[in-house]
């Protein structure tokens, strides 16, 4: 093996373990943390990992400070964001179930979200309650907002606003789920 | 004198309207509500018209503090601007509507397409093990952690059976009697409104008042202890069903008895109440 190709081998081992296990509350690895581990080329360590993942059906997945993602991203802005492993492609809803989500519950989380962007990012609970009891039974409505918190898709204010949360983020293609609701045909 | 009476009550006027302004913009601000249902000039024109009589300090906070508050109205007048002419602006209606008119599966079958989850791996901490170690090793054997409590003297004394009745101590019917009428009643509720043989366990025990709910879940427990019915509980989706034996199992008390706590607050049984008038 090449010296540089050993170099390399050995930082995307490092990059996996850092990705892959949770070491704080949060999920996810900070750019600053990955440039301690694996140097400052860590954004190339995490291009090769990437690559390599996509067999796997996943993804390293980075989250600017900013929110939207820079076209060409400084250095700066890398060491500020969040990274981390998520799936590329798409589950299917049996899948779904196995990782512990109903579907109702699911439907409940993309409307919630959905109508969140629509309204700038913050919306009244109240709304979002009302909104929901049109398809969820409604001793379930408060239960799956409180849950949609605790798991951070979504966050709430001392005036009972929500708003979009960090795991909405770094797992939701915003932009693409309104284009799609839209655009989406209801079955007569 | 009258002139210097009016001119007190215009600065109260004034006073009154700069209140009114200020209450205004809180409100678009806490509420998300519209921001340009305030109109700027309207509110420039009333806080120029009532500038020049203010003298006392009190009545010149009030009237930074309305511009503050107008300035906050005006930032949300342009990040409206500016979000709408991203490419994330939705009419909020248009959705709404869209998202009623959907049904379910359609929004889900979207969901899949865009949500891509974290894939994460929890892991114990050197530190936890440590900790885990610690407590391990202060843990006291169980022959010394299961010993019996010895009995501490109490004064007797003599209760009728009206008495335990009305402490509810005792029911007036035998409790085998009470438990197998409970029972009959779960099986009925099961059948109208349950699904798959089994019912959401709050929709059994919830009733009209807090008290009555905290019967029907020591009921439930018994029915569960004696094997006339069973509780399935799915830990990741917070739900409890309890789903009634066709014939009592007695085979069950052969078994690893487990007992899971649930619990039974006012706040759950509000909610539930909530939930439950909300349809």
């Amino acid at each position: 093996m090449g010296k540089r190709k050993a170099y390399y081998t050995a930082k995307i081992k490092r990059a996996t373990h850092l990705l892959f296990y949770q070491r704080h509350k949060k999920p996810g690895v900070k750019g600053w943390d990955l440039r301690r581990a694996l140097g400052s080329d860590y954004p190339k360590v995490l291009k090769i990992l990437d690559n390599y993942l996509k067999a796997l059906d996943l993804q390293v997945k980075t989250v600017f400070e900013e929110g939207r993602a820079p076209e060409k991203p400084t250095l700066e802005q890398l060491d500020k964001a969040r990274f981390y492993i998520t799936l590329r492609g798409e589950l299917t809803p049996k899948e779904a179930k196995m990782i512990g989500w109903r579907i109702d519950d699911l439907a409940g989380l993309a409307i919630t979200i959905s109508y969140i962007i629509s309204k700038k990012g913050k919306a009244p609970r109240k709304e979002v309650e009302e909104l929901l009891r049109d398809k969820l039974p409604g001793w379930k409505v408060g239960v799956n907002i409180d849950r949609y918190i605790r798991y951070g898709y979504i966050t709430q204010d001392e005036n009972e606003q929500l708003y979009l949360d960090w795991r909405t983020r770094t797992e939701v293609d915003q932009k693409a789920l309104v284009d799609l609701l839209l655009s989406a045909e209801a079955e007569p | 004198m009258q002139p210097k009476q009016s001119k007190r009550e215009r600065r109260k006027l004034g006073r009154e309207k700069l209140q009114r302004i200020i209450e205004m913009c809180k409100s678009v601000e806490e509420r998300s509500l519209d921001p340009f249902l305030i109109d700027v000039n309207e509110i420039l024109s009333v806080v120029r018209e009532y500038f020049p009589e203010w003298e006392l300090p009190e009545d010149l906070c009030l009237d930074a503090e309305t511009i503050h508050s107008l300035a906050s109205v005006i930032k949300l007048q342009s990040e409206w601007v500016k979000h709408r002419s991203t490419s994330l602006y939705t009419d909020p209606f248009l959705l709404k509507e869209k998202l009623t008119s959907l049904d379910k599966e359609e929004i889900i079958k979207i969901f899949f397409k865009v949500w891509h989850p974290i894939v994460e791996m929890e892991q114990i901490s050197i530190h936890s093990l440590a900790e885990a170690l610690k407590y391990w090793q202060n843990l006291p054997p169980l022959k010394d952690r299961w010993k019996e409590a010895s009995p501490t003297g109490i004064e007797t004394g003599v209760a009728t059976r009206n008495e335990l009745v009305k402490q509810r101590i005792l029911l007036d019917r035998a409790f085998s009697e009470e438990l197998e009428n409970f029972w009959q009643q779960l099986k009925k509720l099961v059948k109208e409104k349950g699904e798959n043989g089994k019912i959401r366990y709050w929709d059994f025990i919830g009733a009209e008042t807090y008290e009555e709910t905290v019967q029907r879940a020591f009921m439930t427990s018994f029915l569960v202890t004696y094997g006339y019915a069973t509780m399935e509980v799915y830990p990741l989706e917070e739900e409890i069903y309890i789903k009634p034996y066709e014939k009592q199992v007695t085979k069950i008390r052969e078994k690893q008895m487990v007992s899971i706590p649930v619990a039974v607050t006012k706040e759950e049984w509000m909610k539930w109440k909530d939930g439950e008038k909300n349809g």
